[in-house]
């Protein structure tokens, strides 16, 4: 257990920092480069809110499409060469539901507010 | 850079004297912008009367393929294939000259200024292009059938990718990043069982006709531009490009650009001669659009972990992520929208 404050709230407040402060001091390349700066801070905050416990449940799915253990990245990487072969479709049980919850996981830490994510939160009655 | 003097004006100042009839010189010369695969340059051709307006587009340094990607055509064909569009009636803006070796300012060519607009945000939003919104789809649709009728015999060599090479083009370019992503993996897999039969027809393809790359004023489209990745493929896939979500710039409900309907689109594509339009073969091509600019952001982030360290590219690599959502809801819709 680390002391406070927690990386999320150092990573809340340097971008802050960035965004509120520094930026308004910029100007033109270097201005455009701060806001990216804090975007991707941004994304930093969310993936800690968020990563832990999406990742954690992404490798149980794995496990349980493929039916074996392993890393996460290497049941990632069977994932994609099986479905690559066609042994794996959106016909065998659980694997549109895995696609559409990693999907759904990685918007909501890169591009929360992008139009296809916000859509599909409508469509599946999560907004 | 101040009063430093550019070495483009004396050479491009000769170029336009000899090409241009009753031009006694240039003005104003400026750069628009730097792409990596080229320069474009605006400046003033000036004469006994008015002054014309030009453009002149010149490979980077003026040195063709110093940027420019395996699939850019030369800037000598460019001009060749805007002037053959033109002669079908597609809005182009005239060639004026296609520089040679002893122009001394490297390959290019010099055309008409076209006025307008092509920032997709403005086009969308100001009060300007209110009118012409509406009007946009089906102005597409008019001018891809007539692009899609310039004579095969008459054009230049051109690459020529069927939906079949483009898969396995971009399939490769994606194993080499060697980084999982599931969901391209579905896309590649639906798209080799989807393809296009190799008897489709080809035609000439402008390859990326979409918000940007169109000139656009209150009375509508004024000019395609931007013709350096044509090639001769399957006409469904300019009708497709620039309804792929990225173009529509946050208006998701209109399709084509942000700005209009498919069903305007395809009309104006059909009541201009442009042949009827195959819904399967265009949604095979939204689909791999919408994959490759998800790999294209995957090709920013290996550029970043190879050591092109920008936040800007950085960034970039995490946008793969929104081409995921749209393939998803392409090939997994979940409430039967798409």
């Amino acid at each position: 257990m680390q002391d406070q404050p927690s990386a999320i709230e150092l990573v809340d407040i340097v971008a802050d920092f960035i965004r509120n402060h520094a930026m308004p001091q910029l100007q033109g390349h270097a201005a455009f480069h701060a806001r990216v700066a804090a975007n991707a801070l941004d994304i930093v905050k969310r993936e800690l809110q968020i990563a832990p416990k999406a990742s954690a449940d992404e490798h149980e799915r794995l496990k349980k499409l493929l039916g074996r253990d392993g890393s996460i990245a290497e049941l990632n990487r069977e994932l994609c060469a099986r479905i690559e072969t066609g042994d794996i479709s959106l016909e065998t049980p659980g694997l549109e539901d895995h696609l559409w919850a990693i999907t759904m996981t990685k918007l909501a830490i890169d591009q929360p507010n992008y139009s296809g994510f916000v859509r599909a939160l409508e469509e599946q009655g999560l907004k | 850079m101040g009063a430093e003097a550019n070495p483009l004006v004396a050479p491009l100042d000769a170029a336009t004297r000899k090409y241009i009839s009753g031009a006694s010189g240039i003005a104003n010369l400026k750069r628009l912008s730097g792409g990596a695969s080229q320069e474009i340059w605006s400046f003033d051709a000036m004469t006994a009367s008015a002054p014309i307006p030009l453009i002149l587009r010149r490979a980077p340094g003026g040195f063709r393929d110093a940027g420019r990607s395996g699939t850019a055509i030369s800037l000598e064909t460019e001009a060749r294939l805007i002037g053959l569009a033109g002669e079908v009636g597609v809005p182009v803006p005239p060639v004026r000259f296609v520089l040679v070796e002893e122009d001394g300012i490297g390959q290019g060519f010099v055309m008409d200024c076209v006025p307008g607009e092509t920032l997709a945000r403005k086009i969308l939003r100001d009060a300007e292009f209110a009118d012409a919104r509406p009007k946009l789809a089906r102005q597409c649709g008019e001018i891809l059938a007539r692009l899609h009728k310039v004579d095969k015999a008459k054009l230049p060599p051109l690459r020529v990718a069927t939906g079949r090479t483009e898969v396995e083009q971009y399939f490769q370019t994606y194993k080499a990043y060697q980084y999982p992503h599931p969901v391209f993996e579905l896309a590649f897999r639906w798209l080799r069982d989807n393809a296009p039969p190799d008897s489709t027809e080809l035609t000439l393809v402008h390859g990326d006709f979409r918000n940007g790359n169109l000139m656009i004023g209150p009375d509508g489209v004024r000019a395609v531009l931007d013709w350096e990745i044509s090639h001769v493929g399957d006409p469904m896939a300019d009708l497709s490009w620039i309804c792929i979500n990225p173009w529509r710039f946050g208006n998701i409900d209109n399709p084509v650009g942000g700005f209009g309907s498919r069903e305007d689109l395809f009309a104006g594509y059909e009541a201009a001669g442009g042949g009827k339009v195959d819904p399967a073969r265009v949604k095979f091509w939204e689909v791999l659009g919408t994959l490759k600019w998800g790999v294209m952001c995957m090709g920013m982030a290996a550029a970043f972990l190879q050591g092109d360290r920008s936040v800007e590219r950085a960034t970039i690599g995490r946008r793969s992520s929104e081409t995921e959502v749209d393939l998803m809801r392409l090939l997994a819709p979940r409430n039967g929208k798409q």
